[in-house]
């Protein structure tokens, strides 16, 4: 049984049949990599999973229990963190306070109000925050405004934010997109490390094969919303389906 | 000192001195000389400084915070006022309890009005305070008469029970004090020429003030503050991170509108009376050009926005035509009436177009408001400062 099983799953923007019959299982403490040419659902799939859009038909379970009709932040506490595929950080902020918010927002889940607790005083948060940035070579930039910053930058912020909540599910929606070479690489690393070190399991989509072939376990390829072949990436390579749908296109 | 880091303590600091020397550095022009009439520095006034300073305070923590624009935050304010009038009728006239029931009644009010609007954000939300807020002015002003007084208003009187003080029936109505020191009392300094009033009254507002401002630094330093501005930064992205967003949003709106509370609360202590009017949507809008006009999102800006707006309205609006004239007398009569033509508009009962033409230049020109003019100011002088040093070492 998988950490997370999706059945069915369809979801219809107008005329538009986004995803139909999408079937995904993803294995516990695996790298999973759900590849497809643009516009082939795969970020409408994500936003089925932690509740930003609810389908139409089907089921999503995480960890046995269904994540359907539970707000956004009911499903990130259950253990799944997203990054987006546009980095989605706290624009008007400093990194440092980027790198807090979802520290805090694990601790104090649902409420805290303590106007009497002060930020700079609550030393063990800020130095776990303080590590993350470390780990993600930013903590020179710690009191810049994060929207100043590049791109690649703003993303590795956010894997950062979803790392320090230590998720049981990890998705990340193209999270070497607008990253330089040696960027990309050290984030390879660092989700490598991260997978041997802790129990998590990644779901992934991404465009650079490079990076896909690196770290997925699994591959699902999705294309015009429904999965085509899902495979270990050996497979995947020589797969005639996929090298028409996708590999072809790109290659 | 008192958790604050340095730089806040300073502010704190700063803040207090403003309140403790007000009615000094408030008249700056000796009592017999003619600019004496531009003197803020009389009880009245400095009440109102720093009572608005208070709700503008308040709101700020709402707004410059979260970004949710409240149009309706004088309901809040109203609220409190009958609270506490009703306190000083039935219970005591000492302004503690009543002061202390303008907030809670105030809070509690919020929680109602807020538990709705918050339903909604941006413009959906500001439409809900404004309709809860000029329902309630409609209500007070009619229906509820025999709790509000309706449009005369509420007041004390000779009848009243006062159960602590057992009420007494001949004589005057009590004044309102604070145990025993009454909120009008006051004593005047008269120094070489200067006239100098320190009044009970504004001295009890002003240590509230200076608590109010406190409170909002530890607010605005808080994680719970932290979340505040992520919810005025990114929602959504709050959500998908984990954090309900939603009893923030209420905590920080009830606070808030206790603040407003306080400072109806206040309002009564120093003039037990309290009209509908108080409510109005053009309060809750004056409050909002505070706020904009002093800074939004700062600690400071929001007293000094209260400050400008209390100035002109009480200072700037009692120029007349007659005085324009003996100011321009100098000059030679025909150019005496142009020049008295062209300023006219702006001054006395015109006082609105200048705050208006202000207001846009701030928009425009000073989003930061009141505190960014002040740091620019800085900027430009310590950009000479640097000059300065550097050029020894060329
Ligand atoms: N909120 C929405 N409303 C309407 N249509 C949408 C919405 N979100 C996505 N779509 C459409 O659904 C289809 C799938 O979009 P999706 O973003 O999931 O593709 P994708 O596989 O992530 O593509 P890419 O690789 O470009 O990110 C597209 O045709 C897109 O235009
Ligand atoms: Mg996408």
């Amino acid at each position: 049984m998988g950490i997370l099983e999706v059945k069915d799953v369809g979801k219809r923007f107008g005329g538009l049949q986004a995803l139909s019959d999408v079937h995904l299982n993803v294995m516990e403490n695996t790298c999973h990599a759900i590849i497809g040419p643009n516009g082939a659902g795969k970020s409408t799939l994500l936003n089925c999973l932690i509740g930003k859009l609810i389908p139409d038909t089907g089921s999503v379970m995480f960890q046995g229990q269904s994540v359907l009709g539970r707000s956004p932040f009911e499903i990130n506490q259950m253990g799944i963190s997203r990054v987006f595929q546009t980095p989605e950080i706290f624009g008007d902020l400093t990194v440092m306070e980027n790198m807090l918010i979802p520290i805090l927002a694990k601790r104090d889940g649902a409420f805290e109000m303590n106007g009497w607790s002060k930020l700079a005083s609550q030393k063990d948060v800020n130095e776990y925050a303080e590590k993350m940035l470390e780990d993600m070579n930013l903590v020179d930039k710690r009191n810049m405004h994060s929207a100043s910053m590049s791109r690649g930058d703003k993303r590795r912020l956010e894997i950062a934010m979803c790392l320090s909540q230590d998720p049981s599910l990890l998705l990340l929606d193209e999270p070497t997109a607008g990253m330089a070479r040696a960027d990309t690489n050290n984030t390879i690393d660092l989700l490598k490390q991260i997978k041997e070190e802790r129990d998590i399991t990644i779901a992934i989509i991404e465009h650079d094969m490079h990076v896909v072939f690196s770290l997925a376990d699994r591959i699902t390829v999705l294309a015009q919303g429904t999965p085509l072949v899902e495979d270990t990436p050996e497979n995947i390579k020589g797969h005639p389906k996929v090298k028409e749908a996708y590999l072809g296109e790109t290659a | 000192m008192l958790g604050l880091n340095k730089k806040d303590a300073s502010l704190l600091l700063m803040v207090a001195a403003l309140v403790a020397f007000a009615p000094i550095l408030l008249n700056p022009f000796p009592e017999a000389s003619a600019l004496a009439q531009f003197n803020a520095g009389y009880p009245d006034l400095m009440q109102r400084f720093v009572i608005f300073g208070i709700f503008a305070v308040g709101f700020n923590i709402l707004f410059g915070l979260t970004g949710y624009l409240s149009f309706g935050h004088a309901a809040f304010l109203g609220a409190g006022s009958y609270a506490g009038v009703w306190m000083m009728k039935l219970l005591t006239v000492n302004v503690i309890p009543a002061i202390l029931i303008s907030t809670v009644v105030a809070g509690l009010f919020s929680i109602l009005i807020g538990f709705i609007s918050l339903r909604r954000s941006g413009i959906y939300f500001s439409i809900l305070t404004l309709a809860f807020a000029q329902m309630s002015f409609a209500l007070a002003a009619s229906v509820l008469t025999p709790i509000t007084g309706g449009e005369t208003g509420l007041n004390l009187a000779l009848d009243d029970p006062r159960i602590l003080e057992g009420g007494n029936t001949t004589g005057n109505i009590p004044a309102p004090n604070f145990f025993g020191l009454e909120m009008g009392d006051s004593l005047q300094l008269n120094v070489a020429g200067w006239l100098w009033t320190f009044n009970v009254g504004y001295y009890l507002a002003g240590v509230v003030l200076i608590i109010a401002f406190y409170t909002a630094i530890r607010i605005f330093r808080s994680p719970f503050g932290l979340m505040l501005r992520a919810i005025k930064s990114n929602q959504h992205r709050l959500g998908f991170t984990g954090l309900n967003t939603r009893p923030y949003m209420l905590a920080c709106f009830v606070i808030s509108g206790m603040y407003a509370g306080l400072a109806g609360g206040l309002m009564v202590a120093m003039d037990p009376l309290a009209g509908a009017e108080r409510m109005q949507w053009t309060a809750s809008g004056e409050v909002v050009l505070m706020t904009i006009l002093g800074g939004i999102g700062t600690l400071i800006g929001p007293v000094l926005g209260a400050g400008l707006i209390k100035y002109f309205e009480n200072i700037f609006s009692k120029i007349n035509s007659n005085l324009l004239h003996e100011w321009f007398a100098f000059l030679p009569d025909g150019l005496e009436d142009f020049v008295v033509t062209i300023i006219y508009p702006f001054v006395g009962k015109g006082w609105h177009l200048t705050l208006g033409l202000m207001f846009m230049g701030v928009i425009i020109f000073l989003p930061g408001g009141l505190v960014e003019l002040g740091q620019r100011i800085r900027r430009v002088f310590s950009k000479k400062d640097a000059n300065q040093h550097t050029k020894p070492a060329e």
